[in-house]
């Protein structure tokens, strides 16, 4: 990935590797010892790891329950049962699973909510931005189908209420959906054909992460000033000051997901989902996973169904195009008194949408579902284009770090910062 | 600054109340909360309770009931000795397999063996249940809202019904049962079950035993889980501390 002249290694058996293959310094460069970064970047720059760590826990739980799990109709039910109590420490590997999904919506949720507030979407890293969106609807459909699997009633009731979608599509929408099941509902080859799925998506997403890491080598990580890195005094080795300022997270995001591994593993969980599937029973309120309420929302809110569709996949795919709406050159929203505004009201929507996701249809749920939806997308089409015009920055400092600011001038002007001349 | 304190506060707590709020939902009543002794980090199940309910299973519930997911070896989980669980298997009659004439037979319980089911299958237990399909009780407590509370509560929940409301033939007004009409008559009557403890069985007593028994029967790993949860915070705490020393002592050197 990386050019340039490689770092000479001392041990004899890095040194025949390198020159084979320079596999240790391109890492090095990439995430390593080698890899300037902007020294200002605070610890919500530290969901990256998280994210690693969560696919890499998510893998390898995975792998372990795969070797016990049954995708069948008829043994899936049993199957989870056995390994939740005669595989050794099954249950553990279970729970962690389980709500390791959570973990990793949680932390990707933060990943974005910190690209949004500090635009690292913007000019040079719009790719970078798309890849991770890629990403984001890449987890989406593995958590989903992942979420079938137990094929107890939320599972198979939220694939049937997920699929059927695909049948608004017209002309084609009742043959899609028949060739997705593989019959004529939700059934055991639907089952097979979504385990099989569950088991390549995530190497699906770890192929990808590969490419965002990548994009993300070029220009480097954006920071909470925005401004770009102006020279090595700007920026600190990755290694060893951000590997270690992240550690700290690594462990407290660790304690916080082991306690819910072992003290409340089913908090996030629905009771109906240790009833087995039934097709003949419709539970009284099929609700979505707390990572999917918002978008749920918004699916309900439109009393059209094609148009429901249409407006569920947008909510996510709207984010591609993020870094083309946004019309303001500044990137941080510390300098951006109006859409650091506009930025809190558009979080509030989305936890509203996020109630009114777990709420039965209807009543004053709908109604503010209803009004959250427009103002989700009138955040994206209206709010962002239009503030980036009218909005008048605050004064940028000249660079990132200390010395080249001395104390004295801590108050900078509008027209000594280059960025917000115009 | 101000912003990130804000951020930070939100997010769990909205969080908090999102996860909340999807799964209160609904008409039911909600039960009262009870003291049990494997709720919080330290909860453990009391092993007395644990043997009086699986009597209570064995005499009340497992007519209509079956438990599916535990086997006989299980019972040395909540304190019988193997020989105890040996001698209960073998007073089980259990379906043996085809023998060498290819004609089904039976033969007395295992200690491997499932605990038998009171019906051959769901259409059986329909049949003599007047339609109703009394569900497996292995994961119960985790299949009902408000799990162990709720249990407890609809065993002793059997009140006459209020004035004027029409009960269908065959069914039972309870207070805690969703719609209030259920199937299922009020299982439990005073000393009903004879206790070798000497405990005396009262229907709230033996609803406590039952509801703690089919708490572990759905959670047999509890104990395990609670003691090793401890574990594992205490070490990733000191990790974190440790962590925390490392990340101050390689950016003390700089200026930042």
């Amino acid at each position: 990935m990386a050019g340039g002249p490689r770092r000479q290694y001392n041990n004899p058996i890095i040194r025949w590797i390198e020159y084979r293959l320079p596999i240790v310094s391109t890492m090095e460069a990439t995430l390593g010892r080698d890899m300037p970064t902007p020294r200002n970047l605070n610890y919500w720059w530290s969901m990256g790891m998280i994210l690693t760590v969560a696919l890499a826990i998510q893998i390898l739980t995975g792998i372990f329950l795969a070797m016990h799990y049954v995708p069948t109709a008829e043994g899936a039910f049993d199957s989870v049962e056995r390994i939740m109590r005669d595989v050794n420490n099954g249950w553990m590997i279970r729970y962690m699973h389980a709500n390791g999904a959570s973990l990793f919506f949680a932390a990707v949720y933060i990943h974005i909510m910190r690209g949004l507030y500090y635009g690292s979407y913007k000019a040079p890293r719009e790719l970078l931005w798309i890849l991770g969106v890629l990403l984001l609807f890449i987890m989406m459909a593995t958590a989903f189908i992942g979420y079938v699997l137990p094929w107890g009633q939320m599972s198979f009731w939220g694939a049937t209420v997920i699929t059927n979608l695909f049948s608004a599509i017209p002309l084609i929408g009742e043959t899609l959906t028949t060739w997705i099941w593989g019959g004529f509902a939700v059934d055991n080859p639907t089952l097979n054909r979504f385990f099989s799925l569950h088991y390549l998506l995530p190497f699906v997403i770890a192929g990808i992460t590969v490419l965002h890491i990548w994009a993300l080598h070029v220009h480097g990580p954006s920071n909470p000033l925005g401004i770009s890195p102006k020279g090595k005094h700007d920026t600190l080795p990755y290694h060893p000051y951000y590997t270690t300022k992240y550690l700290t997270v690594f462990g407290i995001t660790l304690i916080i997901f082991a306690f819910f591994v072992f003290y409340e593993p089913l908090y996030l969980n629905h009771p109906d989902s240790f009833k087995p599937a039934d097709p003949l029973s419709t539970p009284s309120h099929i609700v979505p996973e707390w990572y999917f309420l918002p978008f749920y929302a918004i699916l309900r809110a439109i009393p059209d169904k094609l148009g429901g569709v249409i407006m569920f996949i947008a909510s996510v795919a709207i984010l591609f195009l993020v870094p083309f709406l946004d019309t303001s050159k500044v990137r941080s929203a510390r300098f951006r008194p109006i859409y650091k505004q506009f930025y809190w009201i558009f979080i509030a929507d989305v936890l509203l949408l996020g109630w009114c996701g777990s709420q039965p249809a209807g009543g004053i749920a709908l109604l503010l579902a209803r009004l959250g939806t427009v103002y989700y997308f009138a955040h994206f089409l209206l709010v962002m284009p239009l503030v980036g015009w009218f909005e008048k920055p605050r004064a940028i400092p000249e660079g990132i770090s200390k010395p080249v600011i001395p104390k004295e001038r801590a108050g900078f002007t509008a027209e000594t910062s280059p960025e917000a001349a115009e | 600054m101000k912003l990130n304190y804000y951020l930070k506060i939100i997010f769990p707590i909205s969080i908090i109340l999102v996860t909340n709020f999807a799964f209160a939902a609904g008409d039911a009543p909600v039960p009262p909360k009870r003291q049990w002794s494997f709720n919080g980090m330290f909860g453990t199940f009391e092993r007395d309770k644990l043997q009086r309910g699986f009597k209570v299973y064995q005499e009340v519930c497992a007519s209509c009931h079956s438990l599916k997911y535990i086997n006989f070896r299980n019972l040395t989980e909540i304190g019988f000795t193997n020989d105890e669980a040996k001698f209960i298997a073998s007073q089980a009659t259990v379906p043996g397999g085809i023998d060498d004439e290819g004609e089904a037979f039976e033969r007395p319980g295992r200690l491997s063996d499932p605990l038998p089911r009171p019906f051959p299958n769901d259409n059986a237990a329909r049949a003599a249940n007047g339609g109703a399909l009394p569900p497996d009780l292995s994961l119960i407590t985790k299949n009902r809202n408000y799990g162990p509370n709720y249990i407890f509560a609809l065993l002793t929940g059997y009140v006459d019904p209020p004035d004027g409301y029409e009960l269908s033939p065959g069914m039972s007004y309870n207070e805690w049962y969703p719609g209030h009409q259920i199937a299922m008559a009020s299982p439990l009557s005073d000393e009903i079950v004879d206790y070798p403890d000497g405990t005396k069985a009262t229907i709230s007593q033996m609803a406590e035993d039952i509801t703690h028994f089919l708490h572990w029967a759905a959670n047999p790993e509890l104990e395990e889980r609670h003691s090793l949860g401890f574990q594992v915070l205490i070490f990733l705490t000191l990790l974190t501390v440790l962590f925390w020393f490392v990340k101050r002592a390689v950016w003390r050197k700089i200026d930042h």
